[in-house]
């Protein structure tokens, strides 16, 4: 994976496949601390510890088309390049939480990439499911919440192209601003 | 940094169009999102869908994603479905390619052969 962006939105396919309605995606960057938290936590239908530990492993799937599984050991191998590690939390039932800490000015520590895209992206093609994005840095806040957005539009459906078009200048406006203006 | 009241003037701006959209019977395309789509370009393939249907304002069609289509090594794929016709798979797709799919297929319903899966595997 090129860019931490499309590590999310491959980590995010399996709260997908795990039937979760609601998923929440935050991120902590902190440049005096000097590291980044990335955790994703859904509401799906959860894994026992077996599961859990597998999960690790890539040679385990639950897909039948292939026998390999790489989302979350990839990420894992991006963490602990960066003097990092992941964690992965999970219950049968409730749902899972992964969260990965990762040195944020590792000089192996992939750049964020299109977050927006990564966004606008889940949305626009699981319109069924809530997004919560939250991003914080030493300069500021964006939170992006769909529950919020659909009380909005009513009747108007989320993934209307008018309403993605913008979500993602929100998001891309937003992220601007907690970077300090600089992207 | 910009507000939900400007979704509140995109609802009362477009509900009259949604109301047509409700048998939607325009194209849908479907990208492959497992960890093989993804790598191979998955995104920006998605991404240049929605901005092309966006500028030829082509409102009945619908784009979403899939898992792993099982071809890996000729990610990113994309599938096209017209209404009463046989899916397409588009193989290698850039979002240079995307432009030509949305103009020729999705608007001339012409499929764009030199794309499709069978013709990419007979080259190879």
């Amino acid at each position: 994976m090129q860019d931490l962006s499309l590590h999310l939105l491959d980590l995010i396919q399996n709260s997908i496949v795990a039937k979760a309605n609601l998923v929440k995606i935050t991120i902590h960057e902190d440049e005096k601390k000097d590291w980044l938290h990335i955790a994703i936590e859904d509401n799906g239908k959860g894994m026992d510890q077996e599961t859990i530990k597998k999960a690790i492993d890539p040679f385990y799937t639950t897909r039948t088309t292939r026998r390999v599984g790489l989302g979350i050991p990839l990420f894992k191998a991006t963490a602990r390049r960066c003097k990092g590690d992941l964690k992965l939390e999970s219950t049968v039932g409730k749902g899972t939480r992964i969260e990965a800490r990762l040195q944020l000015g590792h000089i192996d520590r992939p750049p964020f990439g299109k977050l927006d895209d990564t966004i606008v992206t889940l949305i626009l093609c699981n319109p069924e499911i809530d997004f919560v994005y939250s991003h914080n840095t030493n300069y500021g806040e964006l939170k992006l919440d769909t529950r919020e957005i659909r009380n909005v539009i009513g009747e108007l459906p989320i993934d209307h192209i008018e309403v993605i078009t913008w979500i993602q200048s929100y998001i891309s406006k937003g992220l601007n601003e907690i970077n300090g203006g600089v992207q | 940094m910009k507000t939900l009241k400007e979704l509140e003037e995109i609802r009362q701006r477009t509900l009259e169009s949604v109301n047509l959209r409700k048998d939607r019977k325009g194209a849908r395309v479907v990208v492959g999102m497992a960890t093989c789509g993804i790598s191979a370009g998955a995104r920006p393939v998605l991404m240049a869908f929605v901005e092309e249907i966006q500028n030829r304002r082509l409102l009945d069609a619908t784009v979403t994603q899939t898992g792993c289509i099982g071809v890996c090594r000729l990610e990113p794929m994309v599938e096209v479905y017209m209404p009463g016709e046989e899916k397409v798979t588009y193989v290698n797709m850039t979002p240079e390619k995307v432009k030509r799919v949305v103009s020729e297929h999705l608007v001339n319903g012409q499929v764009v052969r030199e794309f499709i899966i069978g013709a990419v595997e007979k080259k190879d």
